[in-house]
């Protein structure tokens, strides 16, 4: 938190030194896009939270937890390659999950599945590149999502 | 006006959660508080002291570096410089994969290499610097940053698979018009 205002403090001043104008443009866009993406980001904290006070958290946990093993990382892996949501949804869903104990590797396949396989989206990639491409591209990536979860798995308490 | 027309949905469920909200505080109703007490205050008081810190370096990003730029040195660039402005131009885009399969064809019609083409689907489904600044915001840097220190070798790793798998076949982007 302190490292991001540090951050965001330092752009600011070099940005304002650099060219107000360009600054002040800059601010502005952002504060569209914020004032854009905020009731989406509200109304998904809102019902993932009222969803996760209807489903007990062991239950979430046991598919997802540390102890789900193997099988909460192909289920994770399995969501994520099917549903077609939005970052500015996922990233704040995530977020949520890992309050009620889901480990951050799962998340890790999650997240990686989610932005690289397809399979509903898949019909349109097949337009572009034909299938066998597709189903190549998809089948490498759900491989690679599981093993970029593996390694988060082992790197995640190294440091 | 059109934005609460867009965002009917969303507002509606933030009003009527609002009110259920001030209810159970007045009421004492035990299952709202228990719903406010959990993740919506953590996340509202976070969100409230970073989202705007994250959407201020979004829009200075924007300004300072917009992606037109980029696009134009790509041209038919190769070898590692190419891939790295086809990833870096990756980086700069925003929206969901499908939205790179048109870009991805135009890019093959400027005479983009086979395995820049594999480079820049793989970039551009996993790195978006507007997104990054939104997952560091609720996964944490750490998250963040071990998930693409691991995923760039798998982009290239796949690049790389599938840039060989068609060595001896034809391959071609064809596009939807």
């Amino acid at each position: 938190m302190k490292l991001l205002l540090i951050i965001t403090g330092a752009c600011l001043i070099l940005s304002f030194i650099g060219d107000r104008r360009k600054t002040a443009l800059g601010l502005k866009k952002g504060a569209m896009m914020f004032l854009k993406i905020l009731p989406t980001i509200l109304t998904v904290i809102i019902v993932v939270s009222i969803l996760l006070y209807l489903v007990p958290e062991q239950k979430i946990a046991g598919w997802f937890g540390e102890e789900s093993g193997f099988d909460g990382y192909m289920a994770a892996a399995l969501v994520g390659s099917i549903s077609l949501i939005q970052g500015f949804i996922a990233f704040p869903m995530a977020g949520v999950l890992v309050q009620s104990g889901v480990s951050y590797p799962v998340i890790a396949i999650f997240i990686t599945t989610l932005l690289m396989v397809g399979i509903m989206t898949m019909p349109v990639e097949a337009r572009y590149f034909g299938w066998r491409m597709a189903l190549i591209r998809n089948s490498l990536a759900f491989v690679f999502a599981l093993v970029v979860g593996v390694f988060m798995g082992f790197l995640w308490n190294l440091f | 006006m059109r934005f609460i027309k867009k965002h009917g949905v969303n507002i509606g469920i933030i009003v009527a959660f609002s009110l259920f909200a001030g209810y159970s505080v007045y009421t004492d109703y035990l299952p709202g508080l228990e719903i406010l007490k959990g993740n919506v205050r953590t996340f509202i008081t976070e969100l409230i002291s970073m989202l705007p810190l994250m959407f201020i370096l979004i829009g200075l990003f924007d300004v300072w570096l917009p992606k037109e730029k980029v696009q134009k040195h790509i041209g038919a660039g190769s070898g590692i410089k190419g891939s790295l402005l086809v990833a870096l131009l990756a980086f700069m885009q925003a929206g969901p994969l499908y939205a790179a399969f048109p870009v991805a064809y135009t890019l093959w019609k400027k005479g983009c290499s086979r395995f820049n083409i594999f480079i820049y689907l793989g970039a551009f489904s996993t790195l978006k610097i507007p997104m990054l600044m939104f997952e560091i915001g609720f996964l944490g840097v750490k998250f963040s940053l071990l998930r693409i220190v691991l995923t760039m070798p798998a982009v290239i790793a796949i690049a790389f698979i599938m840039d060989r798998y068609y060595a001896k076949k034809s391959f071609e982007i064809k596009s939807l018009q």
